[in-house]
């Protein structure tokens, strides 16, 4: 007789703060006070809040135990299982006041969200396949086989659905498009690529609710007519590869995937592909060609994937993300789906807050949500006391959201507006202490790195326009770069061949838009606002606070630090290379940059 | 290299174990269209890296174009055709990592090292790798060693990191 | 697996060892376990409770744990809180009690007065 479950965080953050020997200690320690028989342990997937791992919560109460280690781990067993009081330490507390919150209701980055796409996140153990029929599990399934494909079609389109990979296409218009394509084998596909670095919500899906992809795969299989799927994972994903061929294998034993599914004479089977580290490949033409075993490099659209995709054969292609939606919206309908979100973008959104914000992790929220709702009352807002910069969203694709428009709706097409994108997710939230140019740089060196060379604008011209924001970077920048960043801009976006050239400018051309005035402080008074490019600091010692250690003297590698013992020491700008050591060594506080 | 892969077999017991291994997995899965990049997956992970002999043989056991399969192990950045270290080290820069100091650690370990992104240790014991996001964001800066995952990494937390690989 | 009932017959027996996690709105029942409590063998009365309950089909009323309430000498303590009703501490709630609890109070309606050591004013 089970009186207690234990819920344990198994999502990658939890992990990689210590969650499988916290697991160790707790099952132990049931073992040491005879209650292993009386309380369950459960490993879930993500529970979202991961800057709170590892997390544990104790049912049915429900107590939401975060930052548990393997030293207070113990007293979840002896206090709360044993002598029923809870362990108030280990409870979440405001930043700022006392209160604890007792369950993570009570707590303001639980409370406003919609869990839908990651409903079963958390909740259930994704290695039983029975906790995922419990809570109607492969249920869509089994009604989508006694619809027609038409009508499946038709549902979709009425729901509204737009792809949750980046770019929005209404997934209606794409499934019809893949059934009436002329053709056979026809093939379905997942892009579990997830190459926007700072975007996890696919990672946790597939980590924490596998089964919910298989199911709207094989229901995506019936609709357009394949029996075959693939499933494309990254490689820097292992656990999600392990636990995605885990439910396979339980699948496919239920029969849910293989012959003649449900008694329907439809079959149906998923085989996963895993990447080899190129972002390209998230491009749904590239992946393809991986799929394949080839070079994952892109070809010209159209044809489309659904006219021609994998081995030539119409393909349908859709994001974890888009799938993780799909049962939901056949068990409950068109109009249920509708009930949350935006007119023209219906549904919710997961989003990867990441960057300078208080609360870090994956938050689902209705689309049309506010930046300040996500960044303030969901996110904590800045650490530090710092302000509020700017929001990145749509990683090297996309651009900046700035403070002026923190009270914007959010949604695929709202964004664009301003210049970015949705992207996958990703919101990496920037504060004062972040340069523009210096972001703009970091994402296009990416692009530069990940060029897959098919193309001459987005192999060259990517590099042209690095070299540029290096340039100017290091101080070396020249009146009229704006200019020449914008024009080589707008030509890489026209004339690439795919997605990833044809966007590759955005993060400059956005922060060019928002924050021209640092691109200038750069070029024309060799000043870095943020004081982050580190060839436009300058150093100097306060000689009232230096009191002669000789400590950043001899820390210094270029020789640029004079001056006597115990008396104030000062920087020959000339000399000095400003790798900053002096800085880091100071125990004063008397070496400053600007 | 003097000898072709056949006759070293012969001599190579340890070798002939390992090619042994990725015969088992060429049998099952081989077949199957487009398998080069599984097929290549296993045999990093058999022998630490592709040395150029087991190209060859993948090609052959394939009936791949040695040129395809030269193609693809250069094209994607998981494949390495030299020995790694006996430890990896993967700095993340993902977005996250980067404006949460990322770069900070990175130059750490280079300077502790003497070692770029790319690079092993002389004495074989790190090699250096820069990765393009986890998916741990929420503890940015992340620091990878072969599989155990670091957040909420920095430069004096990395170096005691470091001494725990021998 | 060839069709939905057997579907339906996974989810509601699954439900039933999920159910702890369910949220549970009709009331709930609160085991004191402090020192004395457990002494007195509150330990197996939690255990009674649970199972009583899940032979009975209830699955809309808590069963938690909580530290002393202070009553030693009437330990095992059990305090029952019923939606819109007024909160009832029983005491000498030993295995046999316990399932009384169950089926006269949160079955049939009724306080098991003979056990009442303390009851909230209305
Ligand atoms: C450079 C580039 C990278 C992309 N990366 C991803 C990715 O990592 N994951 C993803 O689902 N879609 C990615 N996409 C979008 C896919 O090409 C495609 O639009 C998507 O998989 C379609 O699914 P959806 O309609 O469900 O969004 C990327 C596109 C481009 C141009």
């Amino acid at each position: 007789m089970i009186r207690n479950q234990l819920l344990v965080c198994a999502g990658g953050a939890c992990i990689t703060s210590g969650e499988k020997s916290v697991k160790d200690v707790l099952v132990e320690e049931l073992k040491k006070n005879n209650i292993e028989d009386e309380v369950q342990l459960i490993e879930t997937g993500c529970m979202g809040a991961c800057d709170l791992g590892p997390i544990v919560v104790v049912y049915p109460e429900g107590t939401f135990y975060q930052k548990v280690n393997v030293k207070n781990a113990p007293l979840i067993v002896t206090e709360h299982l044993v002598k029923g009081r809870t362990v108030p330490d280990l409870l979440y507390s405001e930043p700022v006041g006392e209160k604890k919150a007792h369950t993570s209701a009570e707590i303001p980055f639980y409370a406003r969200q919609v869990k839908r796409v990651l409903r079963n996140c958390g909740a259930i153990d994704p290695l039983s396949i029975d906790e995922y029929i419990a809570r109607d599990g492969y249920f869509a399934l089994a009604k989508a086989l006694e619809m027609t494909q038409e009508e499946i079609i038709k549902l979709l389109i009425d729901s509204g659905l737009r792809g949750r990979g980046g770019a929005g296409f209404p997934t209606g218009l794409k499934w019809k498009a893949a059934r009436e394509a002329v053709g056979s084998p026809k093939y379905v596909v997942c892009n579990g690529d997830e190459g926007d670095p700072g975007a996890f919500m696919d990672r946790s899906v597939l980590e924490g609710d596998p089964h919910s992809i298989i199911e709207a795969m094989t229901i995506a299989g019936y609709a357009i007519g394949a029996q075959k799927g693939y499933m494309y994972v990254r490689a820097e994903y292992p656990l999600a590869i392990e636990r995605f061929d885990y439910a396979l294998s339980k699948a496919r034993e239920m029969g849910f995937l293989g012959d003649n599914i449900l008694n329907s004479g439809f079959d149906f089977d998923i085989e996963i592909r895993i990447g080899a580290g190129a972002f390209v490949c998230g491009e749904e033409t590239a992946l393809l060609r991986s799929i394949e075993g080839k070079r994952g490099t892109p070809t010209v659209k159209p044809p489309f994937p659904a006219q021609s995709g994998l081995w030539g054969q119409p393909t349908l292609i859709n994001n974890v993300e888009t799938y993780a939606n799909i049962s939901q919206i056949i068990i409950k309908g068109a109009e249920w789906f509708r009930s949350v979100g935006s007119l023209k973008s219906p549904g919710t959104k997961v989003f990867a807050l990441a960057g300078n914000v208080q609360n870090t992790g994956l938050v689902e929220v209705p689309m049309g949500t506010t930046l300040r709702e996500l960044v303030f009352e969901i996110g904590g807002g800045i650490p530090g006391g710092k302000k509020f910069k700017a929001a990145q969203t749509g990683g090297p694709s996309g651009g900046v959201i700035t403070a002026d428009y923190l009270d914007m709706p959010i949604d695929f097409d709202t964004v664009k507006e301003i210049g970015t994108i949705m992207g996958s997710g990703g919101l990496i939230v920037l504060d004062e202490t972040s340069c523009m140019v210096d972001v703009a740089k970091f994402y296009l060196g990416f692009t530069v790195d990940e060029s897959c060379g098919k193309c001459t604008p987005c192999r060259e011209g990517t590099r042209q326009m690095y070299q540029m924001l290096e340039r100017i970077c290091d101080g070396k920048g020249k009146d009229g770069d704006i200019q020449k960043l914008n024009r080589l801009a707008e030509t890489i976006k026209d004339t690439s061949l795919c997605g990833l050239g044809q966007s590759a400018p955005n993060p400059v051309l956005s922060t060019i838009r928002f924050y021209k005035d640092e691109y200038e402080a750069h070029i024309g008074e060799k000043r870095c606002p943020a004081h982050v490019c580190k060839h436009l600091l300058v150093y100097s010692i306060n000689a009232e606070k230096c009191v002669g250690c000789t400590a950043c003297a001899r820390q210094c590698p270029a020789q640029a630090i004079a001056g006597e013992v115990r008396k104030a020491h000062v920087i020959d700008q000339s000399k000095c290379i400003k790798c900053g050591s002096c800085y880091e060594t100071c125990r004063f506080g008397a070496i400053s940059k600007e | 290299m003097s000898m072709n892969l056949e006759e070293r077999l012969k001599e190579n017991p340890e070798l002939k174990k390992q090619v042994d291994e990725l015969n088992v997995f060429i049998d099952e899965h081989g077949t199957r269209e487009g398998s080069l990049i599984n097929v290549l997956h296993r045999a990093q992970e058999i022998f630490g890296y592709l040395p150029d002999e087991i190209l060859e043989y993948v090609a052959k056991k394939l009936n791949v174009p040695r040129s395809s399969v030269y193609g693809v192990v250069t094209f994607y950045h998981f494949f390495s055709r030299v020995p790694k270290g006996r430890h990896t080290i993967s700095v993340c820069l993902g977005t996250a990592c980067y404006v949460r100091g990322g770069n900070n650690v990175y130059d750490k370990i280079v300077k502790t090292l003497g070692i770029k992104a790319g690079e092993t240790t002389q004495d074989g014991r790190f090699s250096l790798d820069l990765v393009r996001c986890v998916g741990a964001c929420g503890l940015a800066p992340v620091v990878v060693i072969d599989k155990d995952t670091y957040g909420r990494s920095t430069p004096d937390k990395v170096v005691t990191l470091l001494n725990k690989y021998a | 697996m060839k069709s939905l009932d057997e579907l339906k017959r996974i989810k509601d027996q699954t439900l039933k060892e999920m159910d702890l996690r369910q949220a549970k709105e009709r009331g709930k029942i609160v085991v004191a376990m402090g020192t004395c409590g457990i002494a007195a063998g509150a330990k197996d009365t939690l255990m009674v409770i649970i199972d009583e309950l899940s032979k009975a089909d209830v699955h809309d009323v808590k069963v938690v744990q909580s530290g002393c309430m202070g009553l030693c000498d009437r330990e095992p303590t059990v305090e029952v809180s019923m939606k819109n009703q007024p909160v009832v501490v029983y005491g000498d709630v030993d295995e046999a009690n316990a399932r009384r609890i169950v089926r006269e109070h949160i079955q049939g309606g009724k306080v098991v007065t003979d056990l009442v050591i303390k009851r909230e004013n209305i």
